[in-house]
């Protein structure tokens, strides 16, 4: 019955193709074209709008709640307002520290560059040594255990007395705060090797240099890039703290500086700012992390 | 004259704090050049442990292994494994994983020294070899568990080893791609000649693939219970062989074995 109406439906459609054609022809990659881009519209608004409300309400309840006179801390508006030269002009330069925030972060940038680069360069080193040494491991990892618990700011007074100048001190600072999770995370890596990697180098006979070279690092790169995400999150920290007690150029003193001359809505930009740019360097060390590692991810 | 390849009173115990446990006990088998043997090993006794002790990765408790009349006691490329899970490294390329073998295997310039394009084409012929070549910029998580046993095998025959040792190469792969390669290995087999041991649980397949079948008992303290010759023609095939009176036979012997004769040991040692 049903295949006979198909058939029949099928035969009297047979002689007006022409029809059926500009129909089946025309419509199709209209529609999915159109189709594709409101998915990709509704998709984009769906991942834009929650954090747009959520960050508008917010605004909205501090505007109200600091409006009223005699509020400690100014609205919205009156950051805005107030640290409107700092935000629109970032590169100004008047000489000593009285410089524009893009200046102040590079010189944050650059510090963490230098002292996290260190401690990566040095932690991974570690990491690889108490990965593969079980005696390294028994002498090292108790004392890394409890030296990973001691706060960034601890250590300054300690460097300050060492190095006797400020800016080595604050390397220093990022570098031992930063070193302890690539530490950790580089010797897990290590230890995880699956045994068929160690048995594949042992019958090609790779020698240590090789072996470390060709199967240690790179079956380690997931958990290095853990380590160096981890890491750099905490030297960022780690910096904006250090520079409030060492002074000079740098974001962390730009921020006790406008606390010492009253300038609140200073602090608030600036504080938008590090949040940002600690974002981005997490994004980064993850990208980085990801072209490395071939999207293999740690087991 | 001197059997290729020996196995003379191999015997593996592991310790664990005071518990010894006794794995291989009297393990003797001579292996010519050329010959394909199957093993059928029980799980958790000795499988891997016989394998790794050939492969040079452990050193039996007791005995040697000898090949060429050359004591073995460290892994080598002249003892190229597949192994079970192919344990490709998954940062290479599927022409990488090869080449690491063949640059290290080949690179110097001592005896089998080939230069680099000599090398290159050594890598792609293997890859030829087991079909492989069309997908040699693929990385491992990108081809099929099968296609990933063949870069395996590839990378194996790739060293030319003296001895090809094969440990469940197709245990984890479905019935039809298992068969794929069963066809290869044996086309591989005829070509080049290779002196093949393969560690087995599938009775056809050691039947359809190998010259003899060494057949286990069960541990503790395995040892060799029953060597089966398998005359069979080759080139076999395996639709032809499924009529064949000699290859039932030969697969009634190994399973009886399986099945019933192997627990007589155990029964006495219980």
């Amino acid at each position: 019955m049903q295949a006979a109406k198909a058939a029949g439906s099928a035969a009297t459609a047979m002689p007006v193709p022409g029809a059926t054609a500009e129909i089946v022809a025309f419509r199709p990659p209209m529609r999915p074209a159109l189709q594709r881009i409101a998915d990709a519209a509704r998709h984009t608004v769906s991942v834009v709008l929650p954090p747009l409300i959520v960050m508008s309400i917010t605004l909205l309840v501090w505007q109200l709640l600091c409006s009223e006179p005699g509020a400690r801390l100014p609205p919205p508006t009156k950051v805005v307002s107030d640290a409107w030269d700092f935000i629109v002009h970032p590169f100004y330069d008047n000489g000593g520290i009285d410089k524009g925030a893009f200046w102040q972060i590079s010189k944050s940038l650059g510090r963490v560059g230098i002292g996290f680069s260190l401690a990566a360069v040095v932690g991974i080193a570690l990491g690889v040594l108490v990965g593969q040494s079980t005696w390294a491991m028994r002498g090292l990892d108790p004392i890394f255990q409890v030296l990973r618990t001691v706060p960034p700011l601890a250590w300054l007074p300690l460097s300050l007395a060492g190095f006797r100048h400020s800016d080595p001190s604050a390397l220093f600072v990022i570098f031992i705060t930063s070193i302890w999770p690539i530490i950790i995370n580089t010797s897990v890596g290590v230890r995880n090797i699956p045994q068929d990697y160690r048995n594949v180098a042992a019958v090609i006979r790779l020698s240590w240099w090789e072996v470390f070279w060709k199967i240690t690092l790179p079956a380690t790169v997931p958990y290095i890039f853990t380590g160096l995400r981890i890491g750099v999150g905490l030297s960022w920290l780690a910096i904006v703290a250090a520079e409030m007690l060492i002074g000079g150029v740098g974001i962390g003193f730009f921020i006790w500086d406008a606390w010492n001359s009253s300038r609140i809505s200073d602090i608030i930009v600036a504080l938008v700012y590090i949040g940002i740019v600690g974002f981005l360097l997490d994004k980064l060390i993850a990208t980085v992390g990801h072209f490395v590692s071939h999207g293999v991810a740690a087991q | 004259m001197s059997p290729y390849l020996k196995f003379e009173q191999i015997g593996m115990s592991f310790r664990r704090g005071q518990m010894a446990t006794e794995v291989l006990r009297d393990v003797n088998l001579r292996i010519d050049q050329g010959e394909f043997v199957s093993m059928f090993v029980h799980s958790g006794c000795g499988k891997s442990t016989l394998l790794n002790i050939l492969g040079g990765l452990l050193k039996s408790t007791s005995g040697e292994v000898f090949l060429e009349g050359k004591v073995v006691d460290e892994p080598g490329p002249d003892r190229a494994i597949v192994f079970q899970n192919h344990s490709l490294l998954p940062w290479l390329t599927v022409y990488g994983n090869i080449a690491i073998a063949v640059d290290k295997v080949f690179g110097g310039s001592q005896g089998k020294g080939k230069n680099k394009a000599e090398r290159h084409d050594w890598v792609m012929h293997n890859l030829e070899l087991v079909q492989m070549a069309q997908a040699k910029d693929k990385r491992p998580h990108e081809v099929s568990g099968g296609m990933k046993q063949r870069v395996g095998i590839a990378r194996a025959l790739a060293m030319q080893p003296k001895v090809l040792l094969m440990d469940e190469p197709f245990g984890a792969l479905d019935a039809l791609t298992r068969a794929h390669l069963q066809d290869s290995v044996m086309e591989i087999h005829a070509k080049l000649g290779n002196t093949v041991l393969m560690i087995t649980h599938d009775v056809d397949e050691a039947v359809l693939l190998s010259d003899r079948v060494v057949m286990m008992t069960n541990g503790p303290a395995a040892t060799i219970g029953e060597i089966l010759a398998i005359d069979l023609p080759r080139p076999r095939r395996r639709l032809e062989l499924a009529t064949d009176p000699e290859y039932a036979r030969c697969r009634a012997a190994v399973l009886e074995f399986l099945y019933a004769r192997h627990r007589v040991p155990a029964r006495a040692a219980a």
